[in-house]
């Protein structure tokens, strides 16, 4: 009898152990969402409401026009010949919401695409043409290397150079970083999609793919005297207005892979001469603070993808969606403090 | 003439270890995926439909209880007994059910399209409000531990009945086919 209650013990101990395993309580080393975020909130700060990366921003809407091009890419609705309304948010990188604009900053463009059969595109870009970190690991390890020393204020430069040394990738990655100088304002800003994604066509056949909002603004690189800008807000302000004298466009061009193209490694360029296709026009007409843009309360997952995109094979991928979540259902529960950008700035 | 019932009807029985298998999946999923990065998209695209596929099963198998005859506990249960089966039960149906709505729920409030599977989806059950959100998603871990301690009771009592007590209690719900004694 007894012997017979120990064994029930035992099976019930195993499940129970099971269970948490796969919950990874046996590994507290093992990189988590949750841990990735606490590394941000190391870097960044806690700012109640506030994104834990990408955390300054403004909401924007509008509509995608798209020109029926995309239809041979991807069986996705988003493609067939029409127009859908699209809000979006533009934003710095980094988990201070009260930064500085400066034009070395990296620089995000979140949309979210309402499609006509009630599906959603999502998409989280940036102004790099690469990304600087191959895996979530490189990423995170990157945090931890330029976190605040407490006597200086300022990354330790020993352990920056100890991370550069062991992430040769990353290296090579700043190098063609380096090499696109910034554009003047957010207007004339080309962003990308960062990963590679898989489109699927009505057939069922997949093709790798990238994608680049291609501004209608003419470039113009940021000035030197910019760089001596004392509005802290420079940057989203020349936006506003920029928008209130016109509706701002971006070309959407789909650049499509060959066999042998790395779909896994962000911090690669493909090489010239693949083909690219313009699938339609991105417009942004209406611009306002978070406080009172929808925007705000959007995780702009870039896995929430329609019947006929997917995810590639790069790990940063769902990393990407597991993170942002992570963030989000964090920021979610906080009281909103004010936006560096409050309404009253965004002239409408 | 008739014997009396040993065993659930074929049906109870099949929905019974359906949705044992479904949930105990699931939750293998859940507290997985939380604390996943390069598994995460993977296990949640997994997570959604299968939450809503336990939602349906659970309003057939509790209708389709109201309409069949249930065999009857052995003997050997006291009525204070009974009575903790009774509940445990009740638990886990209710649990079996507000779970997947808190997950519909708590998606809709975030402003997720809820995607089972390609383009099929369900519409949104609750206004945009990351704050409330924030209470769904907080909710919906605990009543997943809850869940999970009840699953571990609901085992460690046929097991105690099936190798201590020894009442054939696990014989009124066997995958198998079990005669009258």
């Amino acid at each position: 009898m007894l012997r017979r209650l120990v064994g029930i013990g035992v099976i019930i101990l195993c499940v129970a152990g099971g269970f948490l395993y796969l919950g990874g309580w046996f590994s507290p080393n093992a990189l988590t969402p949750s841990r990735f975020v606490d590394a941000f909130e190391r870097t960044g700060g806690i700012h109640s409401g506030f994104r834990r990366n990408h955390a300054k921003g403004v909401g924007v809407s509008g509509y995608f026009e798209s020109n029926g091009e995309g239809e041979r890419l991807s069986k996705a609705v988003v493609f067939k010949a029409g127009r859908v309304p699209v809000i979006g948010r533009f934003s710095f990188g980094g988990g201070d919401p009260n930064v500085v604009d400066g034009p070395n900053m990296v620089r995000g463009l979140g949309l979210l695409f309402w499609l006509a059969d009630g599906e959603e595109w999502r998409t989280a870009m940036i102004n790099l043409p690469v990304f600087p970190f191959q895996t979530p690991q490189a990423f995170y390890d990157n945090l931890v290397a330029s976190e605040l020393d407490r006597k200086t204020g300022k990354p330790d430069p020993e352990k920056m150079a100890v991370f550069a040394a062991s992430h040769p990738a990353t290296v090579r990655a700043l190098g063609i970083i380096q090499s696109h100088a910034p554009s003047s304002g957010f207007d004339n800003t080309a962003f990308h999609s960062l990963n590679a994604f898989r489109f699927v066509d009505a057939a069922g056949k997949s093709i790798a793919v990238r994608w680049t909002l291609a501004p209608v603004q003419p470039f113009a690189p940021a000035s030197a005297a910019a760089t001596a800008q004392t509005e802290k807000n420079y940057l989203f302000d020349e936006l506003i207005a920029s928008i209130a004298q016109h509706p701002l466009q971006w070309h959407l061009i789909v650049t499509i892979g060959l066999p042998g193209d790395a779909t896994n490694d962000a911090t690669v360029a493909w090489p010239d001469g693949r083909e690219q296709v313009d699938v339609g026009t991105l417009t942004l007409d209406h611009i306002e603070s978070e406080e009172t843009s929808l925007a705000r309360d959007i995780n702009f997952d870039p896995l929430v993808l329609p019947s006929g995109m997917a995810p590639s094979d790069d790990p940063l991928l769902s990393a990407r969606s597991a993170i942002y979540s992570q963030s989000f259902t964090r920021r979610a529960g906080e009281a909103k403090t004010p936006s560096a950008i409050p309404p009253a700035e965004v002239r409408k | 003439m008739a014997s009396q019932q040993t065993q659930f009807t074929v049906l109870m029985r099949i929905l019974h270890w359906l949705m044992a298998a479904m949930v105990l999946t699931m939750l293998g999923i859940g507290v997985a995926m939380v604390a996943s990065l390069g598994e995460y998209h993977r296990l949640v695209s997994m997570h959604r439909p299968l939450g809503i596929g336990i939602l349906i099963l659970v309003v057939i198998r509790f209708v389709n209880r109201q309409f069949s005859t249930l065999p009857p506990f052995p003997a050997s249960m006291s009525p204070q007994e009974r009575l903790v089966a009774h509940a445990s039960e009740l638990l886990l149906y209710t649990l079996l059910f507000v779970q997947p709505l808190v997950g519909w729920g708590m998606l809709s409030a975030a402003r997720y399209p809820i995607v089972l599977c390609g383009p099929l989806h369900l519409p949104p059950i609750l206004p945009h409000s990351v704050m409330l959100y924030a209470f769904l998603r907080r909710t919906h871990t605990a009543l997943a531990y809850l869940l999970f301690l009840a699953f571990l009771a609901h085992f460690g009592a046929i097991l105690f009945h099936t190798l201590v007590v020894r009442d054939g209690l696990f014989s009124r719900m066997a995958p198998w086919r079990v005669r009258a004694r």
